[in-house]
């Protein structure tokens, strides 16, 4: 009996095709693109007086050439620095060597007494309060000053812990306040967490460091 | 009653499979020409520090990169061997940052260029004080939003 010739079986033709795809899939991925997002302080003219800020609100970190670190002019380690910045931005106990800290209630009622007042932070201040609640939040600035001679990877693993302490003091806010971590919230909700924690590091121009 | 039968027992046809792999070959166009993998070849070493407060960025399309780092054996002669700068493909000197940073600006659109982000590849073991005379550069010309590359550690996230 005359039979229908088969088809010819396309099912493996298929599988090349998944395998093609799955190395494209794979090598497209493979660059690792992945970093601590900065942003540079603008361009000042070089006779800009400094802005005036209290000692006690500037934290300052120090990297000499032999890559050790001095934290407020003490030798410390680098597992110290990710605490130290938490606490000093915190200042739970009103410590007058850490920083100035302030409730929003505050800092609203100043803003609301300026002869300008600036109407997008009154704005975010109403928003922090109804939202999140009279939290503190710092005038603290951490000062990252390293050597010419440093090596990139201690400056990469300071930074690091100087980022690391502020998306922690973050991330702890976004749990009490909406029980997620500070990636899973909503761009307004993070946007007052930034407002309460900015990234507020600054950085000078190298030069060379005295060792301890 | 005569009882309906079939008259031979015919297998179901089998499904056609002929048109799997057009469909997967769409998607793997697809993917081919929506992911460009980077094509600059390296002129340095660069053995990225480890960070753990690595962000992805955002959108590639608006990312240009700036590579620091010992130039290859091959290119040692050339360049030596103290870390060099890598535009693009090319080995540059800090006075060429101005005129990458208009370049990369000029292939995107205007409203986009505020969005535009300088990742800086760097040799981990590269000293800081050329790195500090990129950021200054780049600050000179109002590029200030900067990611400092770097790979995530290989621990368990908890």
């Amino acid at each position: 009996m005359a039979r229908k010739i088969p088809e010819i079986n396309a099912a493996s033709m298929a599988d090349i095709a998944f395998m093609l795809l799955i190395f494209f899939l794979v090598t497209t991925t493979m660059s690792v693109d992945m970093g601590i997002n900065r942003k540079l302080p603008p361009p000042v003219p070089p006779d800009a007086k400094p802005p005036k800020v209290k000692e006690r609100n500037v934290l300052v970190v120090l990297i000499n050439k032999d890559n050790k670190l001095a934290i407020e002019g003490d030798p410390a380690d680098v597992s110290t620095l990710r605490d130290r910045v938490k606490e000093f931005f915190l200042n739970p106990n009103n410590d007058p060597n850490l920083s100035e800290t302030f409730y929003i209630s505050d800092l609203l009622k100043e803003e609301m007494n300026k002869p300008k007042p600036d109407q997008d932070k009154i704005r975010k201040y109403r928003d922090i309060l109804d939202e999140i609640g009279d939290v503190k939040k710092s005038k603290g600035v951490v000062s990252l000053q390293n050597d010419r001679g440093t090596l990139y990877g201690k400056y990469i693993e300071v930074q690091n812990e100087i980022v690391g302490a502020i998306n922690d003091l973050r991330n702890q806010l976004a749990k009490d306040t909406w029980g997620k971590p500070y990636d899973d919230l909503t761009k307004e909700q993070q946007k007052l967490i930034r407002e309460i924690y900015p990234f507020s590091i600054s950085e000078a121009e190298p030069r060379s460091i005295k060792t301890k | 009653m005569a009882t309906i039968r079939k008259k031979t027992k015919e297998s179901t046809p089998a499904i056609s499979t002929a048109s799997l792999p057009d469909i997967i070959f769409i998607l793997l166009f697809f993917f081919m020409v929506s992911t460009t993998m980077k094509e600059v070849d390296y002129k340095v070493k660069i053995t990225l520090p480890e960070a753990t407060e690595v962000k992805k960025l955002e959108n590639k399309s608006l990312v240009s990169y700036i590579y620091i780092g010992t130039p290859l054996p091959a290119y040692q002669q050339k360049y030596g061997t103290k870390p060099v700068i890598q535009l693009n493909d090319q080995i540059a000197g800090l006075d060429q940052i101005a005129q990458y940073v208009e370049q990369e600006r000029a292939k995107r659109s205007q409203a986009d260029v505020p969005k535009m982000t300088f990742s800086l590849k760097v040799d981990e073991n590269t000293d800081m004080g050329i790195v500090t005379d990129v950021k200054q550069e780049l600050r000179k010309v109002q590029a200030l939003k900067i990611n400092y590359s770097a790979r995530k550690p290989y621990k368990k996230q908890n």
